[in-house]
């Protein structure tokens, strides 16, 4: 027991209030022993402070409740395999390491998620009634008749939110049963790169790395898959696998040379990956104005299409744009998987990411650490390059990533940088995507929608005692403070 | 207080008054002196040389340096490509030559002498790009207005970031907070008809975006970065949608917002290179020297700037002392919004007079790069800020008088030029100790 | 002068969650009195103060200033009351000047909000004169000596008028002479009307300048006590039980010396050299104990060994291999067991299971993994064993290590160190903030494995652990070997050592019976390479009297 255990805060390492009740259980534990040594030749005349508590070492502790309903609600939801990381070690509400990035990341419960999304979509859906023009209308008699008013926000948001499920799941109007499922598989098609690109973020962020930087890797692995792809003519099956293997070293090398410069300069990678997404982005444009790039005859900066020996073959033949890259998305999450729980390499990564100094001190090497799991986030985040070169596009254009490497930051945060969650939130935001051009379409509210709806979810999961706030799910533990202003919390949240 | 970034004693932030920085010096004399600089020096020298010099355009280079608006006229400055590309890059290789001298000293390069070299290598570059274009001739009085003029927003949200950074909070979020800014600008002075108006709009917007941030950060004690980030697509998302649903259904009510009238002060505006630069200015670049040195004397002379620097430092300490930790923070941050928003307010009322989507085009983040080249100073943000404009600009400059520089690579300087920053030059200099962290009270 | 104040604290409790940091704790501090808080880590005192100090509020009780109650909502309040706090952590900012860190919270302002630190300066210089305590106002902090510090934290105080001072531990970064240097100071503070509340578990300071003591155990009063009462009695009623300092262990059985650093060098990256020629050696089978006050240089010496300095020179032989310029895993798997001084920083990763943390250098060798596919079973199968074998109370091997107690903490570290074969042992502060139950199984522990035939290292700022364990006893001071001296040598003796002696020196200083306190600088080792010098150790024996 030392006064350094005492919910004190010396710089550096500052720990959450959760932390604070934790630090203050060890102290039980602590006096528990002691007890035991000094019972016999203590003075008996003293009384006890801790005699009323003797046991309350065996006695379940609220946090530890918690821990356990974040165990069950996790693995219930199927988020998480086994894992070499006790359940608690990932709750993320254990005190005395400092306050990393990985440990805000994996608060919350599965409830939380579930809420946050809902949270979100609610907010969303406000923000669409807001602009309906119905809603205006029946705005202006608010006060004679509510209802009408509320039937027609209800109505805004739910068409658009119909279309967007009828776009991104199932259709009941589309042709025969391949018709009604094409959506759905356009939501697997566009969840591909950002599965892989965020099991990238995600893997980095369990490193303690912040990678920022997919935007930029899906870049310049697209320059070299595509050029692999339509330079090069090589027989069928080593011409794709040629393609695949461009695209995992040019990400690879991308996110590489960040933790490299990091691991030497010790330069904050946040920055790098900033500017390294620029400028592969503009060596990109760059490239598309060259004669090696250009298509011949083309006057838009647009790259020849690839080979037919060069492309991802389509699962579920040519009505469909789904492509192998998915089948290999599901396998890569297998081995982020195993790679973070079941290899050495993971588990020197988690050291790293969870405490760099105690990694060090055990004979880890910490740059190695820094510029390994740098590139292979980068090579994941390739794995999107070539997804989308090889599978959906075709071609290479400046756009090649869409806005992938930033949505993929969002899907490794809602899956809470584990495998399988980074694997599910891919799929839902590769849904909102996919339905987002249908709602577009069919309600006229733009896609931009998405973008509230996605980046909402994402501050929520971050901060689950707002949530549970505005659900009024408080715990026995909430302070006061937090549930008073976590109104006004919400509707700032939505309102910017 | 300046672009120090080349700076020979990494680790020490700028603070304080001169004679104190002198005595900084003094105290850090004892440090090994790095071969970063005199390297890296050398290597850009040689690199000058071969490129300016050796390889230099045979035409003559002209700069104007009127405009015929001025009132008096300076000749044009006439500069011999070759010769001037090697005399330039010789008196690099001296500099650098002298930093490697020093150095085997044992002594560090003097201040001056990285930001000379930077001058010299500008110089020289511009001769180069000029000189080897198709019709060599460019107004530099011109290229530097247009320079400042792309630098606003830059400095707007470089100092959004100082204030927060400053105060421990890291903002990401000032491509929000200028878009926020941008989108609010142009609503609220279109439905107004009123400009100005609209750039107060812009400050309260900024400032929105701004508490998000710090209620989060603070209070939620999510990470920072995470909701900067996330802030970021948030802004662009509601701005995105509203543009579409809101302003393109009725774009005369809503995004015709009139631009800030330029403020012509007579008789000095008429100053060459000088005038237009600090005198014929739009509200908002006034706005953005009163900012500058408001800023730099808010945080470095009074009471309220030593508390603000003392939480970004040492919290803890500051809590002990009776400064309210959390409630500074949250309402530094919240005037860094408010300083990015007027920011954001050039992109509609000053730079073109309509919003569109995503018009903050990543300033943002060459914000904050300028913020770290600047070394968390305000001046030293403003700077580097100018630099960065300054390289905006000569890349629309470049594609119009036809060097064979690809424009994209001009483009691509600010980003490399920061990741040189970062990674080499400025590598270990210290941004605030307790920034990024959230302070918990015991 | 300064007025003085009586203050009262009155059924003060404080909980944490389930714990009871402070247990209606009474305390009255008398106008211009030192009184004295004593206790073990983690006995509450610093809560306690925290609590006075506005930091915490307290969850019951009052707060009495010339018996008047007062609620203190943060320690603006407590200053503006008369109360000031010197804390253990300094509570500077490095970056700024002396003047700026007196300045802050309370600055003079000329008009407009601009900084008035001429101000400041001049009370600065004011309080330094009155004092001697040579000052400097435009020093930045960060270029200070800890004393000198300290010095600000003090002035800072007094500029705001503090009429209570509270100290909290501060002779835990002080050498011996620095910190009778402050045990004037503070007589004269109390000269000067001022009260102080001065924390400390070190019972020769507490007895040098208490008015009255209060002994705190595990959040309560136990009782209190003049100055004049025996170290003895403090000390049984700070731990609770009579205090056995010494450990029953068998004299050492030295084998052939297998452990060798020569002429060792660190040089820090601000290019001081924190380990400064550095040359001993270790036999197997041998306890040598390292001593030191925190900061001369202990740090760097074992990180220089397992690798985890950069700018190291010199040599480091175990078993004929050197060791210098190897990376961390390979002085690992030369057989280096090492335990760190801070745990929490250095030994563990708080989020990792127990059962994780029991393999953290182990995690790539066989059983734990195949090539690079690690067997969980393995792991569990591991952690079980050992937590049996060290008796570590946790409630699985699953649960992470930052829940786990200070003690069960520390012996995760030290049975994940010793579960391997060893040819050298190092721990740095082993004990550091564990409580007394499991400092002796790991005192024991220690014995246990030197006595297998390891060449045993231990380095601690406690004396009493040095000269409980140590076999034959290097004191360090500013990065040079002061000497190596044998067990048993007198506390004197090496408290002069520790101020920078040689034991020589010490000894003849000890039988002239000068003051401790020396007026000028000390005279450094003599020589960096001491080594096993003979020293007359019967004198020190003889006077060893004043033990702790």
């Amino acid at each position: 027991m030392t006064d350094q255990t005492q919910p004190h805060h010396p710089d550096g390492n500052p720990s959450g209030p959760d932390a604070d009740k934790h630090e203050a259980d060890k102290h039980d534990t602590d006096k528990h022993h002691t007890d035991k040594h000094a019972a016999d030749k203590h003075d008996a005349g003293r009384p006890h402070t801790d005699k009323p508590h003797a046991d309350r070492h065996h006695a379940p502790k609220p946090a530890d409740e918690e821990t356990a309903a974040v165990v069950s609600l996790d693995t219930a939801g199927g988020a998480m395999g086994p894992s070499a990381v006790p359940a608690t070690a990932q709750s993320g509400k254990i005190p005395g390491g400092p306050e990393t990035l990985v440990r805000r990341i994996f608060t919350g419960s599965g409830t939380v998620s579930v809420l946050a999304v809902l949270l979100a979509l609610i907010l969303g859906g406000l923000l669409i009634a807001l602009t309906d023009k119905q809603v205006g209308a029946t705005a202006s008699y608010l006060l004679a008749r509510p209802t009408d008013f509320l039937s027609a926000v209800w109505n805004a948001a739910t068409r658009s939110y119909v279309a967007l499920f009828q776009g991104s799941v199932f259709n009941p109007r589309g042709g025969g049963i391949g018709g009604q499922f094409a959506p759905l598989m356009e939501t697997l098609t566009i969840a591909t790169p950002l599965i892989t690109a965020g099991l990238g973020v995600a893997l980095a962020f369990r490193a303690g790395l912040f990678n920022i930087g997919a935007q930029g890797q899906i870049i310049i692995a697209g320059i070299l898959a595509a050029w692999t792809g339509f330079a090069l003519h090589l027989p069928v099956g080593l011409h794709l696998l040629l393609v695949l293997v461009a695209g995992i070293i040019g990400g690879a090398f991308w996110g590489g040379l960040v933790g490299y410069l990091k691991a030497r300069t010790g330069a904050h990678e946040v920055i790098l990956t900033i500017m390294f997404n620029y400028i592969a982005l503009y060596l990109l444009r760059y490239l598309l104005n060259t004669p090696a790039f250009r298509r011949p005859g083309e006057s838009n900066p647009i790259s020849p299409i690839l080979d037919p020996s060069a492309v991802y073959p389509q699962i579920f033949g040519s009505q469909y744009r789904l492509h192998l890259g998915f089948l290999l998305a599901i396998a890569i999450t297998v081995f982020v998987w195993w790679l973070l729980n079941r290899s050495t390499v993971g588990f020197e990564f988690r050291a790293v990411g969870a405490n760099p100094k105690a990694a060090q001190t055990a004979g880890i090497n910490v740059s190695r650490s820094t510029i390994l799991v740098m590139a292979i986030a980068g090579a994941l985040a390739g794995l999107s390059g070539v997804a989308q070169v090889a599978g959906t596009e075709k071609v290479l254009t400046d756009g090649v990533a869409a806005t992938y490497g930033f949505d993929a930051i969002t899907v490794a945060l809602l899956g809470r940088s584990t495998p399988w969650g980074t694997f599910a939130a891919g799929l839902l935001f590769g849904a909102f995507r996919a339905g987002a051009v249908q709602m577009q379409i069919q309600t006229g509210t733009p896609i931009d929608i998405v973008l509230v709806v996605q980046s909402l979810i994402v501050l929520f999961i971050a901060a689950p005692p707002l949530v549970r706030a505005v659900f009024g799910l408080n715990p026995r533990r909430k302070k006061p403070v937090t549930a008073g202003k976590s109104k006004t919390a919400a509707t700032t949240g939505g309102a910017a | 207080m300046s672009t120090t970034a080349t700076s020979p004693q990494p680790g020490k932030p700028q603070a304080g008054t001169p004679p104190r920085a002198e005595e900084r010096q003094q105290a850090t004399s004892e440090k090994p002196v790095t071969w970063k600089v005199p390297v890296l020096l050398s290597a850009l020298g040689i690199v000058a040389f071969i490129f300016f010099g050796l390889m230099g355009p045979n035409q003559t280079a002209r700069f104007g340096l009127s405009s015929s608006g001025d009132f008096f006229q300076l000749p044009a400055l006439e500069v011999p490509g070759f010769l001037g590309g090697i005399v330039l890059s010789v008196i690099m290789l001296g500099l650098a030559g002298y930093a490697v001298y020093l150095k085997t000293k044992d002594q560090a390069a003097p201040r001056w002498l990285p930001i000379a070299f930077i001058v010299l290598f500008v110089a020289a570059f511009l001769i180069w790009v000029v000189g080897g274009a198709r019709t060599p001739s460019i107004s530099l009085a011109g290229l530097i207005a247009g320079s400042v003029t792309l630098a606003v927003p830059l400095v707007f949200g470089s100092l959004s970031g100082v204030l927060c950074e400053r105060v421990g909070v890291v903002n990401i979020a000032i491509e929000g907070q200028l878009l926020g800014g941008a989108f609010t600008a142009a609503m609220v002075a279109s439905m107004t008809r009123n400009p100005f108006i609209g750039l107060l709009a812009a400050a309260v917007a900024g400032a929105v975006v701004s508490m998000v941030l710090a209620l989060f950060s603070i209070k939620y004690l999510v990470n920072q970065i995470i909701v900067g980030v996330v802030l970021n697509v948030l802004v662009s998302g509601v701005t995105g949608f509203l543009f579409s649903t809101v302003m393109q259904a009725d774009k005369a009510t809503f995004n015709s917002p009139g631009r800030l009238p330029i403020i012509d002060i007579p008789v000095l505006s008429g100053i060459p290179v000088l005038g237009p630069i600090l005198f014929k200015q739009s509200l908002v670049g006034y706005l953005m020297y009163i900012a500058v040195i408001v800023v730099w004397i808010g945080l470095f002379k009074t009471k309220w700037g030593l508390r603000v620097r003392a939480v970004g430092e040492h919290p803890q300490a500051a809590d002990t002392m009776g400064i309210r930790v959390n409630a500074t923070r949250f309402w530094n941050v919240t005037l860094g919004g408010a300083i990015a928003g007027i920011g954001g307010s050039f992109f509609t009322l000053v730079a073109i007079d309509s919003f569109t989507k995503e018009i903050s085009g990543g300033r943002g983040f060459i914000a904050l790069a300028a913020l770290i080249f600047g070394r968390w100073n305000p001046i030293g943000a403003f700077f580097a800020a100018l630099l960065f404009g300054f390289a905006d600009n000569l890349q629309s400059i470049v594609t119009i008088i036809g060097t064979p520089v690809p424009s994209q690579f001009m483009a691509m300087l600010p980003y490399l030029v920061t990741v040189l920053a970062v990674a080499g030059l400025v590598g270990r200099s210290r941004p605030p100790a307790a920034s990024g962290i959230p302070y918990v009270k015991g | 002068m300064v007025r003085v104040l009586k203050l009262e604290l009155k059924g003060i409790t404080k909980r944490f969650g389930s714990l009871l940091a402070n247990d209606h704790i009474d305390v009255v501090v008398e106008p211009g009195q030192i009184h004295c808080l004593l206790g073990e880590n983690g006995a509450g005192k610093s809560t306690l103060m925290n609590v006075l100090y506005g930091l915490y509020e307290p969850t019951d009780g009052e707060i009495l200033i010339d018996d008047e109650p007062v609620s203190f909502r943060g320690p603006g309040d407590a200053m503006a009351a008369g109360i000031g706090m010197v804390h253990q952590h300094f509570m500077l900012v490095p970056v700024f000047t002396v003047a700026e860190n007196v300045a802050l919270g309370a600055e003079s302002t000329k008009a407009g909000g601009f900084l008035n630190l001429e101000d400041t300066r001049r009370k600065i210089q004011e309080i330094s004169d009155r004092y001697g305590f040579d000052v400097d106002p435009d020093a930045l902090v960060e270029d200070l000596p800890v004393g000198v510090q300290q010095r600000v934290e003090i002035i800072k105080a007094l500029v705001r008028d503090a009429r209570v001072l509270i100290l909290d531990e501060p002779t835990a970064v002080l050498t011996p002479q620095e910190t009778d240097e402050l045990l004037d100071i503070m007589r004269q503070l109390k000269g000067g009307g001022t009260s102080i509340v001065f924390i400390s578990h070190k019972l020769r300071e507490v007895k040098a300048v208490s008015d009255i003591i209060t002994v705190i155990r595990r959040g309560q009063v136990v009782g209190s006590a003049d100055s004049g009462a025996s170290t003895t009695e403090l000390a049984s009623m700070m731990v609770g039980r009579a205090v056995n300092l010494t450990l029953d262990k068998a004299p050492a059985q030295p084998q052939e010396t297998t452990f060798e650093v020569k002429d060792l060098t660190v040089v820090a990256p601000n290019g001081h050299h924190t380990v400064d020629g550095i040359s001993f050696s270790i036999a197997r089978g041998e306890i040598l104990a390292v001593a030191g006050v925190q900061g001369n240089g202990q740090t760097e010496l074992t990180e220089a060994i397992l690798g985890l300095q950069e700018r190291v020179s010199g040599s480091i032989l175990l078993d004929g291999k050197e060791l210098v310029g190897r990376s961390v895993k390979d002085v690992l798997d030369a057989g280096v067991g090492f335990v760190p001084e801070d745990r929490k920083v250095d030994g563990l990763v708080g989020t990792f299971s127990v059962a994780e943390n029991l393999v953290l250098d182990l995690y790539d060798k066989a059983p734990f993994a195949r090539g690079i596919s690690m067997s969980p079973a393995k792991v569990l199968e591991n952690a079980n064993s050992r937590i049996g074998e060290f008796d570590v109370r946790t409630p699985s091997a699953a649960a992470a290590a930052g829940t786990l107690s200070g003690g069960n903490q520390q012996k995760v570290v030290m049975a994940r160190e010793l579960s391997r074969p060893l040819r050298l042992f190092i721990a740095s502060q082993p004990t550091r903030g564990v409580d007394v139950g499991s400092i002796e199984f790991l005192h024991r522990r220690i014995v246990a494995e030197r006595d297998t035939g390891t060449p045993v290292m231990i380095v601690s700022t406690e004396l009493d652990e040095v000269m409980e364990l140590a076999d034959r006893i290097a004191v360090l001071y500013k990065g040079k070997l002061v000497g190596i001296v044998p067990a048993g040598t007198g506390r004197d003796v090496l408290g002069l050592m520790m101020a920078g002696l040689s034991p020589d020196e010490a000894h003849a200083d000890k039988l002239h019976h000068r003051d401790p306190a020396l007026g000028n600088d000390p005279v450094p080792g003599n020589s960096p390479a001491l080594g096993n010098s003979p020293t007359p150790t019967s004198a020190s024996r003889a006077e060893g009297g004043d033990h702790d």
